[in-house]
């Protein structure tokens, strides 16, 4: 069956190399047969990359040990979930998971664009299966998933398997690397459309438009991603930590703030002509970027406590990625006479250049994120010494922009475009400055001092909070009068009527609301104690009583779990059980922390250990203000983006500066 | 022009100060890499920068005291008190030390070395070479076959 598996591979990469050289050849010799045989290698990549999936994940749930994959990954006491899951837990299955949501991607975009764009759907069929068949290349021939271990060769082995690791079998990891790869994998599509489009030199954006929706559900999977690995990292490593500025995150980062960069950014090719060549580039680094964070979490280049081991691989990412972007920056250079900006920059207080800030501080901490990740490597090929550089560099850049790209977050989406008058802005920001400044002032005298940037932080969370309010306020409002509707109607009309503005501002909303939580860091409180059975410690205003200590085992684990009963000035609030697991399969020891959440703050408690003796428990309790706020964050982002989604209710078009005899030239739609 | 020349001398300002902020950074937050036999030679050296070390931990070296934890790192792995090569370690970090450290497991310790030769960690990070990943060269009883169909 693992010859099945294998044999898939292989020829999904030939369909995939067939595809590439059918499309080219057929759209220049203009061979309409062969473009049409492309399309159908598409198809069948897709089908025999889903055989070889449905394969491994068969004998993962089967427990077929001989395999190399399966023994390492799975055991049989796991539940079925992580037994599935195990598909994408070690590198040859996360690779074949790329893989195959590229060819799944694939095949959606030919199908659905098949009959539109003839001219440029070919060169999009090209570079999409380009990048599968790089992909396939690592599994067909370095990496396979369908390796047999050499004790199971020719007999089955009564095995049990090494177990995915313990840490990993946990609800968000089931989804976040899925989720991380959707996002990942599907920027391939705007960055195949954007170099389809430059290929054919199409003037226009009819690029743009088409992936628009590509782009947003792509984003949405990204910070899906993202956001799933961050609840996991707070609920499951025990330090209550959701960042750590670690190289595979950041990875998962990098890309995450081109694309932002480069939805705000179209913004401004699409209403104005203007900064063509920079969302090429955006797109482009945005792809490049995510096979780079692929790069960086599976080939071990540079030491992360994500540990995916050195590998083979990193030589082969290095060369697509160095052919990948030369061939993309001569191509835009070469096509540079067809995308001039077509409107100029009138003011520096206009929504054009608060997009080019926005972009410009995006850009720069992406910058800065990933010159501090790759400082090792670049300090060790400049000086010879391998210097690291760790949270506070990053802190020290990304906090300050962060706080400014908040501050845009609340003017952008309320200047004019053009130019904005003075008298514009004090009608648009005088009550929201006000509000801020109020709530500084207000928490400064609380005694939040202390922390200058938190109390920035929030003044500005208050300043766009308000902005966005009014925003809704004045739209259903007006709407209400006229409808004689009541409010929450009117504001929901309001937003049907224009969802790309509206679901924008509550994309925003999510993001002040994460920035909230994020924010509240600066007040976390904690402590580690060795407490015996009926002893008491206190941390922040919580009384911990700790009540006793029990363990068990099942067939997986064996547990030992604390009753800490916690109370806040007298008033009990109930009993916590934090747990210490030990895995047998692995030997993996694991802490399953208890975390009372509540919108104010989290109480969480980790159960590091027994002391040196054995009878007390080392203990670390911790306060974590406004964390809730993170998650609640996330899903009003979540709920913006698929607002942005949904069509309006009435078309909107917008008039646009023009530059005659340039803008004419739109792609051709073929219907 | 004009709005040009503001716009660029905006753009100057934005990036003179992110690159101020990023030379700060990198002074307050640089760590060496330096392995223990590095370490051991750098003499004095050694006790004004911030390094990280790469080792693994002897059997049964770690000991808990409180809030304070200390064990013995190896340049090789399976290595016990005889080898010379050894560096002791005391974690007094605020983060609870991750679950993959333990006996043989691979740690990655930041800190600085002090006067008495004991280094000082303030972070510590691990991977358990049994369970992530073994690095290719390791799989030696497990080694895959890859499909030689021929």
């Amino acid at each position: 069956m693992e010859n099945i598996g294998a044999l898939s591979i292989l020829l999904a990469f030939c369909f995939a190399i067939y595809a590439v050289v059918a499309s080219v050849t057929g759209r220049l010799k203009k061979n309409s047969f062969l473009i049409v045989s492309g399309q159908r290698a598409v198809y069948s990549v897709w089908l025999l990359l889903t055989v070889a999936a449905g394969l491994l994940i068969y004998s993962l749930l089967k427990g077929d040990f001989r395999l190399a994959y399966v023994a390492a990954h799975t055991d049989s006491s796991m539940k079925t979930i992580y037994k599935f899951t195990a598909w994408w837990g070690g590198q040859e299955g996360s690779l074949l998971l790329w893989s195959w949501l590229l060819a799944t991607y694939s095949a959606i975009v030919v199908f659905m664009n098949r009959r539109k764009f003839r001219d440029m759907m070919p060169w999009v069929t090209s570079v999409l299966m380009t990048t599968e068949a790089f992909f396939l290349t690592l599994i067909a021939f370095v990496l396979s998933p369908f390796g047999v271990l050499q004790a199971g060769r020719g007999n089955i082995v009564e095995g049990v398997g090494q177990g995915l690791n313990p840490l990993l079998q946990y609800w968000t990891m089931v989804i976040h690397p899925p989720m991380l790869y959707l996002g990942y994998v599907g920027f391939t599509v705007p960055f195949a459309f954007a170099m389809g489009s430059l290929i054919t030199r199409q003037p226009g954006d009819a690029w743009i438009h088409t992936t628009r929706r590509w782009t947003i559900v792509t984003w949405l999977f990204q910070s899906a991603g993202i956001l799933l690995g961050q609840g996991w990292a707070y609920a499951v490593l025990g330090w209550g930590g959701y960042w750590a500025w670690d190289p595979v995150e950041n990875a998962s980062l990098l890309p995450w703030i081109t694309a932002t960069a480069f939805l705000h950014s179209v913004m401004m090719q699409e209403k104005k002509g203007m900064m063509k060549v920079w969302n090429m580039v955006l797109i482009s680094g945005t792809f490049f970027l995510c096979i780079f964070g692929t790069f960086l979490t599976r080939s071990g280049v540079v030491s992360s406590v994500h540990a995916f081991a050195q590998s083979p691989i990193g030589k082969y990412f290095v060369i697509f990625l160095a052919v990948g972007i030369a061939a993309t920056v001569i191509l835009i250079l070469e096509r540079l006479k067809y995308l001039k900006s077509e409107a100029r920059l009138e003011s520096v207080i206009s929504r054009e250049s608060s997009f080019m800030f926005n972009n410009l501080i995006l850009v720069a901490s992406c910058f800065a994120v990933l010159w501090g990740t790759m400082f090792p490597v670049i300090s060790e090929a400049v000086t010879g010494e391998k210097i690291s550089v760790d949270a506070p560099f990053f802190n020290r850049i990304n906090i300050p922009i962060g706080l400014a790209l908040i501050f845009l977050t609340g003017i952008g989406p309320l200047i004019a475009w053009r130019r904005s008058s003075l008298e514009s802005l004090k009608r648009a920001f005088l009550i929201p400055t006000i509000a801020g400044v109020a709530l500084m002032a207000l928490l400064a005298i609380l005694g939040a001092y202390e922390h200058p940037f938190a109390l920035v932080s929030f003044g500005l969370c208050m300043f766009v909070t308000a902005t966005i309010v009014s925003e809704f306020w004045k739209g259903a409002s007006a709407i209400r009068v006229k409808n004689g509707i009541g409010f929450i109607p009117a504001a929901i009309e309001l937003t049907h009527r224009n969802t790309r503005r509206y679901g924008g501002y509550l994309v925003h909303m999510g993001i002040v609301f994460m920035f909230i939580g994020y924010t509240g860091a600066a007040f976390n409180q904690d402590i580690t104690k060795e407490v015996a059975p009926g002893g008491n410690t206190d941390v922040g205003h919580y009384n911990l009583h700790i009540a006793n200590i029990e363990q068990g085992e099942n067939d997986t684990y064996a547990w030992q779990r604390l009753a800490v009963d916690v109370s806040r000035n007298g008033s009990a609030l109930g009993t916590l059980y934090p747990e210490r697991r030990l895995y047998k399969a692995s030997q993996q020891p694991t802490s399953e922390v208890s975390i009372r959440r509540r919108l104010n703050e989290d109480f969480y408690i980790n159960f590091a250990g027994l002391s040196a003796d054995n009878k007390r428990a080392v203990i670390q309790a911790y306060v974590f203000p406004l964390v809730s706020w993170i998650w609640i964050g996330f899903w009003v982002l979540a709920f913006g983006t698929i607002v942005c989604l949904i069509p309006n209710k009435v078309r909107l078009s917008y008039a646009r500066t023009q530059v005659v005899g340039v803008a004419e030239k739109h792609a051709t739609v073929e219907n | 022009m004009n709005t040009y020349w503001k716009f660029g001398a905006i753009v100057a300002v934005i990036i003179g100060v992110l690159a101020w902020l990023a030379m700060g950074g990198v002074t307050e937050s640089k760590t060496y890499y330096k392995e223990i036999k590095e370490v051991k030679q750098m003499g004095d050296h050694a006790q004004s920068e911030k390094l990280r070390v790469n080792g693994y931990v002897e059997q049964g070296s770690i000991v808990r005291d409180g809030a304070q934890v200390s064990f013995v790192l190896h340049q090789t792995p399976g290595m016990l008190q005889k080898d010379p090569v050894r560096l002791a370690v005391v974690y007094s970090g605020i983060d609870p030390l991750p679950d993959t450290f333990k006996d043989n497991a691979q740690a990655l310790a930041d800190g600085r070395l002090g006067q008495d030769g004991v280094f000082h960690a303030s972070k510590v990070q691990a991977k358990c070479a049994s369970k992530y990943e073994a690095k290719p060269q390791m799989k030696t009883e497990a080694k895959p076959l890859t499909q030689a169909r021929s």
